[in-house]
């Protein structure tokens, strides 16, 4: 333990994800060593990120206005929409440059380990929009582990329900560059149920 | 350097720096494990999906100097698989993992007869043949037994005169006969407290002759009765998905009781 400030910046250090003890005590003890003007422009942009940076009303986004960038530009298609857990997930998919439509950002994953059910994520959202916009195509990209299939599982269940609309899951398999061998079980068995014709 | 290998089920997993995980099992000898695997999270990990929650596996440790390190791992049951595709019997699974999670304090204290019991847990819950909500209260309430807090449910919990008795009181310990019972005791249909019986004692053919009113008191009286023995409340127990058996039914009907928002709020 170390005295005052220093030991409460570990501990808020600490706090922030996958900084464990020890890391948080590197970075507390580089930013003690560091110029002060470094510390002042850190300080800034964590000031202007929590007053600036915002939510899309629509997508769930981040954005710095009421709508975000992808949901007032009127070249993507509005017909189409990808569901991913994170707004992080969205510079993933926009990296491919595959996809043209827009997105609804969930802030999460269906845990109840972690006591997140269906009313902590934006899916109440998610079904108003598709009930009032004209979505013909929904994109369940949620993370290939136990928790995003699990809220895709849940998805799937919610929306089959609304008439015309297509609702798809990331075919997701074996990943580039590996052996046939070493696959688990989840993965491969994934892999064969979504197959495809060649 | 020191090795050792076990069978374990894959409770909980949490983030570790960039890539790595802590991964917290309940194996066969070793009881409750904390152990790193490290790289896990990338796509490229040898471990892959393996050392996901609901993972049934073999494990080879290397003992560290606070954590053990994952080295090997091998699939016995890929229990997620068939978990993720239906969200009822996800949410009855995490009941049961978190409840294994939290039954078990110290780690490397054996718990076999736990160990034992979550695999067949999770065995029928990815099966799908039995309803989950029976699958996950037979689970609770055997779990409890070995912790020695099962409700009483035979005889009267606090003189011990054989029953069926009409009352049930969290407080008291169960099913409480009528020189006893204490003022709030609940009054559970007497096919309830058959079919909690019948649970605890993995009768099935007497379990699953029961219908929904009683299977959903049931799965009332062994919330509470498990809450009120747990210090902190589960997470995951009131996000359970509780939906009628057998009707195909699609629509989600109700979610579990939790400790403070019970079927009959006078019983605890
Ligand atoms: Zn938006
Ligand atoms: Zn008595």
């Amino acid at each position: 333990m170390y005295e005052g400030p220093v030991q409460d910046l570990i501990d808020e250090l600490g706090r922030l994800p996958g900084i464990g003890p020890k890391s948080a005590q590197r970075i507390a003890f580089h930013l003690l060593a560091a110029e002060p003007a470094d510390v002042t422009r850190l300080q800034e942009v964590l000031q202007r990120v929590k007053e600036g940076v915002r939510f899309c009303d629509v997508c769930g986004n981040v954005s710095e206005e009421e709508r975000c960038r992808i949901c007032r530009d009127a070249r993507r298609d509005p017909t189409v929409v990808c569901v991913v857990e994170e707004p992080k997930d969205v510079l993933a998919v926009e990296r491919t440059r595959e996809f043209k439509g827009r997105y609804h950002v969930l802030g999460g994953a269906l845990d109840p380990l972690s006591g997140v059910g269906p009313d902590q994520l934006r899916i109440r959202e998610l079904l108003a929009r598709i009930g009032s916009e004209d979505v013909r195509e929904v994109i369940l990209a949620t993370d290939p582990n136990t928790e995003g299939e699990a809220t895709a599982t849940y998805l799937v269940r919610m929306l089959r329900d609304f008439p015309g609309l297509s609702v798809t899951r990331l075919a997701s398999g074996l990943p580039m560059g590996g052996d046939l061998e070493f696959a688990d079980e989840l993965t491969l068995g994934r892999a064969l149920s979504g197959r495809r014709a060649v | 350097m020191s090795l050792y290998r076990d069978t374990g089920v894959v409770l909980r997993v949490q983030k570790l720096g960039e890539a790595d995980r802590i991964i917290t099992l309940l194996t066969r000898r070793h009881g409750k494990v904390r152990a790193v695997a490290k790289g896990v999270r990338r796509t490229t990990s040898r471990f892959g999906a393996r050392l996901e929650p609901f993972g049934h596996v073999d494990v080879q440790f290397h003992t560290g100097r606070t954590l053990d390190v994952v080295t090997q791992v091998q699939t016995l049951d890929a229990f997620g698989a068939g978990l993720v595709g239906d969200y009822s019997r996800y949410t009855a699974a995490c009941a049961v993992l978190e409840t294994a999670d939290r039954l078990t304090l110290d780690e490397g204290e054996p718990a076999l007869r736990l160990y034992l019991l979550v695999v067949g847990a999770l065995r029928a819950l990815s099966g799908r043949e039995r309803d989950p909500s029976l699958v996950l209260d037979a689970f609770l309430l055997r779990a409890m037994a070995f912790a020695g807090w099962a409700p009483a449910l035979a005889e009267c919990a606090r003189c011990g005169l054989p029953g069926p008795h009409g009352s049930f009181s969290v407080p008291a310990g169960g099913s409480v006969c009528a020189g006893c019972r204490p003022a709030g005791s609940a009054r559970p249909a007497g096919e309830t407290l058959r079919l909690l019986d019948a649970l605890l004692h993995g009768d099935w053919e007497t379990a699953e002759a029961v219908g929904q009113p009683a299977r959903r008191e049931g799965s009332g009286l062994v919330a509470a009765h498990l809450q009120w023995h747990m210090e902190r409340q589960l997470r995951s127990l009131p996000l359970v998905e509780r939906r009628a058996a057998a009707t195909g039914g699609r629509r989600p009907v109700e979610h579990a009781a939790t400790g403070d928002r019970t079927p009959s709020a006078d019983m605890v």
